[in-house]
C-alpha cells in the first residue's frame, strides 16, 4: 500500500534543508545522513549522500532515475560471507 | 483465420478466452476489449466475421500494451532498477525474490533448480 498523496512524499526535513543551502551557494559536499526512509526529490540530482547502513555511510550519487525511490534502498544493510566453508571451528570437535 | 495483434491465432476457442492467449491480456481486460468491440463473447474464433476480427484489433490496439511492446517495457523496468543500483535492482541481478519474499526455504521459482553446496575444507 502507497503512501497518501494527500501527504506527499515523505522527506527529511533537516536533509533537505541542508540541500537547499547547498543548491542556494552552488556548492556540492558529501552530505552524511541516517535518513534512510527519506524519499529522493529532483533538487538532490548531482549531490551525493553519504547514506548509512548501519556501520558506516555508503556514499550514493543521485541521478534521475532515483528520483521516487528512497535513499535506504541504494545501501545495503546486510553482509553476505558466503555459505559452506569448514573453519577451524566448526571442524574443532572432531 | 483470426490474426490479432502479432502471430497469436488460437481457433475453436470461444474469443472470451482466445483473447487471453494474447500476452497483456486476461480474462477481465478479454472481456473489456470485447465489450468495447461489441462481439458477442462467446462466438468461437473460427467463425468470427473479417469485420469483428478488425474491430478487435483497433479496440486492442487504441486501449491497451501488448505482446512485444509490453514485455519490453516490463524488459525496462527491470534494467532501470539494475541500472540504478537499488535494492530491486540488485535483487533482480541476483536472481533472487525481489519483494521480501524468504529465501530460507522455497523461492524456487526465482532461483530456479536445487544447488547442492558441499563443504568445501579450508587448506
Amino acid at each position: 500500500m502507497g503512501r497518501s498523496v494527500r501527504k506527499g512524499p515523505y522527506v527529511d526535513e533537516k536533509l533537505v534543508a541542508k540541500i537547499r543551502l547547498f543548491n542556494a551557494r552552488n556548492e556540492k559536499r558529501v552530505v552524511k545522513t541516517w535518513a534512510r526512509a527519506c524519499t529522493i526529490i529532483p533538487e538532490f540530482l548531482g549531490h551525493t549522500i553519504a547514506v548509512h547502513d548501519g556501520r558506516k555511510h555508503v556514499p550514493v550519487y543521485v541521478t534521475e532515475d532515483m528520483i521516487g525511490h528512497k535513499l535506504g534502498e541504494f545501501a545495503g544493510t546486510r553482509t553476505f560471507r558466503g555459505h559452506g566453508h569448514h573453519t577451524e571451528r566448526s571442524t574443532a570437535l572432531k | 483465420m483470426a490474426r490479432i495483434a502479432g502471430v497469436d491465432l488460437p481457433r475453436e476457442k470461444r474469443v472470451e478466452v482466445a483473447l487471453t492467449y494474447i500476452y497483456g491480456l486476461g480474462p477481465s481486460r478479454a472481456r473489456q476489449v470485447l465489450g468495447m468491440a461489441r462481439v458477442n463473447p462467446d462466438t468461437r474464433v473460427r467463425s468470427l466475421t473479417e469485420e469483428e476480427a478488425s474491430r478487435l484489433r483497433e479496440a486492442i490496439d487504441r486501449s491497451y500494451r501488448v505482446e512485444g511492446d509490453l514485455q519490453r517495457e516490463v524488459q525496462m523496468n527491470i534494467k532501470r532498477l539494475i541500472d540504478i543500483g537499488c535494492y530491486r535492482g540488485i535483487r533482480h541481478r541476483r536472481g533472487l525474490p525481489v519483494r521480501g519474499q524468504r529465501t530460507r526455504t522455497n523461492a524456487r521459482t526465482r532461483k530456479g533448480p536445487r544447488k547442492t553446496v558441499g563443504v568445501r575444507r579450508k587448506k
